[in-house]
């Protein structure tokens, strides 16, 4: 019977994004080919459909409350590699870890990586991730080659950013909302082993991290800093770290035989328990305190594993748990160079702010992506780690903070976005206007919605509904 | 949608001229709700109010919604929400709280308030629990009273009313466990309102900004049942068992 999806209904289930935080019930199916997200993308439900990939986006971009959540990880598959070109064609549920490990032995790699490897092809294209290499390679959508999106309706397209630009373009950090993502081909790069060359650095303060990397990133490949904002005390110090894939015979002689051998474990998995108390100015303190007498003054070409450079925290399974129930939020903006203060005024008023900022990651951006509503921009990005402490306290801090950077011309991450005001997204989004038209050509019957679409309004359905 | 710092969205009020509904409102919208949706009887009643929420800077509509036509809930209710969308938080709190003597001078008058106190809020409460259980997500707020704690002389037909929907919003409460959607009950004392007016104030009264003050609050550690003033749970742990000739001398 065509339009009958509720077959792939397997339950109803209460998600929420890696944040925890406000949860939904949603009836969850999981597809394991094309043909089933065509036959869920075929009825029109009253409260829409989202694909769903890791639940790795921080706040409520892969829910929809009551209505049908796609969860692709069933979705699976990784072609051959093309050994001229690096191209492969992946399943949209596949995630990063699953590709690193059958790409890596033949010695190539992703040409984006994010904070974590667990994150599928699929939202890794709806978020457009970036990585510790933007200011180098851009965003992840850079290096895909054409995607398989299946449309609201049930079509299944054949899409390439030089045939069909505009719907690619609008896919690409669209957060799911033009479509589901069953396959992609992208660019892998070339490596000649598992290690990251990686310099290390102690700053002493906010201004001397970013007068290093606005100096020196453009040397290497990778380059990110962690930032202490645990007290006002440490000043924005921080650790840099920036290095370049180690060819092999920068590797000790020993390390040659298995350089490719990439089995990333994760360590140990963080308890269902963790009281909401646990995250406190003190442990916050302490924790940075350690974090920064833990990294030399200054290492150079230092062979680090590609599992400890680029996805540290996943060596901790399940580590948002530490937040508690109440979770926590990630406030990741981006400000155009230029406007330096913001940034710094910023992370020195969420230091002071009522709840502690746990982990504070800051990277300089390269070229922005031709993505409508893609993130990354050229300037600086900061991402700080806040627990949800409700009250309102936090909500005007970062309501407050919204304005500043929509006015230094930045703009706020959606994929990890939780909370923001509907009002902010067009002023940060400047394409906006341009992705609802390509939004409302594929799917004008609003087959595809998710939470973070409703509270940001993206689509535009909402500003129809108010009476004048 | 509540959002990751608790922060509705948008919030409906039935009983839309109630003055703690309207204090709840107020808060919500100071803290960035944006839509706001009014539903009573007497739609010019809910004019000014509406008026001082989108000063605050909310975009508000009044709709017609009559707490005694218990026939038209369901669907009325299900309109709203297809029309606007959803909504993150809805507040009941339509009640009357009538003259006991009169009351039992003219019993039918007693059977309408009871109706509009109980039985509507019963219909209105389970039609708006049947829309946020198909939305995955919300939150419902339900105006109880201390009245329906303990049975007093002098409001016993407001305050049986009371104890009906303090139990019938206890159990949709259960109902409603995973199912995304839960229920707080709000216990106040004596608030003074235009409902109370006439009458002198009671102990420990309180304003019905005070209510909403502590609704937010519940709201944001996620508490089921909030009593206003707080002390009065465990003043109430004291007075459910106090015998009754004792209790018969606390007039007020």
């Amino acid at each position: 019977m065509p339009g009958d999806a509720s077959r792939l209904v397997t339950h109803r289930e209460l998600l929420t994004g890696w944040g925890r935080t406000s949860p939904s019930a949603c009836d969850v199916a999981t597809p394991t080919n094309a043909g089933e997200v065509c036959l869920a993308l075929q009825t029109v439900r009253p409260r829409g459909t989202i694909a769903r990939g890791l639940g790795r986006s921080y706040g409520d971009a892969a829910q929809s409350g009551g209505g049908l959540v796609l969860d692709c990880t069933g979705i699976t598959g990784i072609g051959p590699i093309d050994p001229q070109t690096g191209s492969v064609t992946v399943a949209g549920g596949v995630s990063l870890d699953d590709l690193a490990r059958a790409v890596l032995p033949q010695g190539w790699f992703i040409p984006v990586s994010p904070g974590t490897r667990f994150v599928t092809i699929g939202g890794a294209i709806a978020a457009d991730v970036h990585g510790k290499n933007h200011h180098v390679d851009g965003s992840f959508c850079r290096h895909v080659t054409s995607l398989t999106l299946v449309i609201p309706g049930g079509k299944t397209l054949q899409i390439t950013p030089e045939g069909d630009p505009e719907l690619f373009w609008a896919t690409a950090g669209g957060m799911g909302l033009t479509g589901v993502v069953v396959e992609a081909t992208l660019r892998l790069i070339p490596v000649e082993s598992r290690y990251i060359l990686v310099d290390t650095e102690r700053t002493a303060d906010l201004d001397e991290t970013m007068s290093l990397m606005a100096e020196g990133d453009a040397r290497y490949r990778y380059s990110v800093a962690w930032i202490d904002l645990g007290s006002r005390r440490a000043g924005g110090r921080g650790v840099l770290t920036r290095g370049n894939h180690a060819p092999l015979d920068a590797l000790p002689e020993h390390w040659r035989v298995d350089a490719l051998d990439h089995r990333p474990r994760t360590r140990i998995t963080a308890p269902p328990w963790a009281p909401s108390w646990l995250v406190n100015m003190l442990s916050v303190r302490a924790f940075n305190e350690l974090w920064f007498r833990k990294a030399p003054r200054e290492r150079r070409a230092e062979p680090q594993s590609i599992e400890a450079f680029f996805y540290p925290l996943d060596s901790i399974a399940c580590w948002n748990r530490v937040y508690g129930k109440r979770g926590f939020v990630q406030y990741q903006c981006v400000v155009p160079f230029g406007a330096e203060h913001t940034l710094r005024s910023i992370a020195f008023d969420l230091a002071a702010g009522p709840v502690p900022p746990a982990l504070t990651v800051l990277k300089r951006f390269g070229e922005a992506s031709p993505g409508h509503l893609s993130f990354p921009m050229p300037g600086w990005t900061l991402a700080v780690d806040l627990p949800a402490a409700r009250g309102r306290d936090l909500d005007a801090l970062l309501d407050d903070c919204d304005r500043r950077v929509a006015d230094a011309g930045g703009r706020v991450y959606l994929a990890k976005d939780g909370r923001m005001h509907a009002s902010m997204v067009s002023t940060m989004y400047p394409r906006l206007n341009e992705w609802r038209e390509i939004v409302h050509r594929v799917d004008p019957d609003g087959r595809l919605a998710s939470d973070l679409d409703r509270r940001l309004d993206l689509t535009g359905r909402q500003s129809e509904r108010m009476p004048a | 949608m509540t959002d990751a710092l608790g922060r509705p969205r948008s919030l409906l009020l039935l009983g839309g001229a109630s003055e703690i509904g309207l204090a709840i409102a107020q808060r919500f919208v100071e803290r960035g709700t944006r839509t706001v949706v009014l539903a009573g009887r007497n739609l010019e009643a809910m004019a000014d109010p509406a008026a001082r929420l989108r000063t605050a800077g909310a975009e508000v509509a009044t709709v017609p919604f009559d707490a005694v036509d218990i026939d038209a809930h369901d669907a009325d209710i299900q309109g709203m929400f297809e029309q606007f969308d959803g909504f993150s938080l809805v507040v009941l709190a339509f009640a009357v709280l009538g003259d006991q003597r009169r009351f039992e001078e003219e019993p039918a008058l007693a059977g309408h308030a009871a109706v509009i106190n109980y039985a509507g809020a019963v219909s209105a409460g389970l039609a708006v629990a049947r829309q946020l259980r198909s939305q995955g997500r919300g939150r419902l707020v339900v105006l109880s009273s201390v009245a329906g704690q303990r049975p007093r002389r002098d409001n016993f037909v407001y305050g049986s009313a009371k104890a009906g929907l303090d139990a019938f919003s206890i159990g949709l409460s259960e109902a409603l466990r995973g199912s995304g959607a839960d229920v707080l009950l709000v216990r106040p004392g004596f608030v003074r309102t235009r409902m109370t007016a006439h009458l002198p104030d009671g102990p420990f009264a309180v304003s019905a900004k005070d209510v909403a003050v502590a609704v937010e609050r519940a709201l944001d550690r996620g508490a089921t049942v909030i009593w206003v003033p707080g002390f009065l749970r465990w003043a109430f742990v004291v007075l459910r068992l106090l015998p009754q000739p004792l209790f018969r001398l606390l007039r007020r």
